[in-house]
């Protein structure tokens, strides 16, 4: 699943994370897997549109283990990626706060629902953020299959 | 609690939900900022909000909220309202402040979906 965010389009803001958690679902993801996968989902495609000079993508891909997200845009780059990481430091426009985004917490929310988290930032040339999230309510649902098999 | 005596404690009306007035409301969270929302919430939680916007039906979803309260007034758009309908996640409008909608929900046994304190979450 791959899709273009555009810059500044706040009425659309989380409808393909919307999206996503329901195809993941539709897919035989388990609950739990697509809840935190669509959290992360979320949480990174406000920050397209927020933050991004040109919008950027949001992928998805489904592997036996694992959900990976991957969002990446072309800038403007972060400056201080261990300050953005930071809980409740933010820089987001007023326009965005007074909509409720902003908090200063969205990498960190997407850090603590993954089991992988990555970013390279470079100014003027963009941002990358890979998550990786452990399809852990399959392999319960795997391991009881195979016990009752056996 | 069920939705409708949820609704009658809090002085509020159903916008969406009379087709389940036997859901179980038992457990919810208090939050503007969607992010809090996201970052704090555990499944099967209530929300309570003052946000009307459509992104709060699209974390909603994301999250497998029971339901939304809308508090202060606050009337969300058709658009939201139809959203709703076709997620089946009901909603309930009250002109009362969150501080009053979550008092009273708590009094009537309603408690935090928080299963961990916040200070193990996201650093705080």
């Amino acid at each position: 699943m791959k899709y273009a965010i555009r810059a500044g389009d706040i009425d659309h803001g989380g409808s393909a994370s919307a999206r996503i958690k329901s195809e993941l679902t539709e897919a035989g993801v388990d609950a739990t897997t697509a809840r935190r996968a669509g959290i992360v989902s979320f949480e990174g495609e406000m920050n397209l549109i927020v933050y991004s000079d040109d919008g950027g993508t949001l992928s998805v891909i489904v592997e036996p283990d694992a959900v990976i997200v991957e969002l990446e845009d072309t800038g403007p780059g972060i400056e201080d990626i261990d300050l953005a990481m930071t809980p409740g430091y933010s820089t987001a426009p007023v326009w965005a706060t007074d909509l409720g985004f902003g908090a200063g917490m969205g990498l960190v929310n997407m850090k603590q629902h993954s089991d992988g988290f990555e970013i390279q930032s470079q100014i003027g040339v963009g941002t990358k953020v890979t998550c990786r999230i452990e399809r852990k309510g399959d392999w319960k649902r795997r391991r009881g299959r195979d016990h009752e098999t056996t | 609690m069920k939705l409708h005596e949820l609704a009658a404690v809090i002085g509020g009306s159903i916008l969406v939900g009379e087709d389940q007035p036997d859901l179980v409301i038992d457990r919810a969270f208090a939050a503007d900022l969607l992010s809090d929302v996201l970052a704090l919430t555990e499944e099967q939680t209530t929300l309570v909000t003052s946000m009307i916007n459509p992104q709060v039906m699209r974390v909603a979803e994301i999250l497998n909220v029971t339901a939304v309260i809308f508090v202060g007034g606050k009337i969300p758009p058709p658009s939201l309202v139809e959203y709703a309908v076709k997620l089946s996640i009901p909603l309930v409008a009250t002109n009362k402040t969150t501080f009053e909608t979550c008092g009273l929900m708590y009094a009537h046994g309603i408690r935090s979906c928080l299963s961990r304190p916040v200070s193990d979450m996201g650093g705080r």
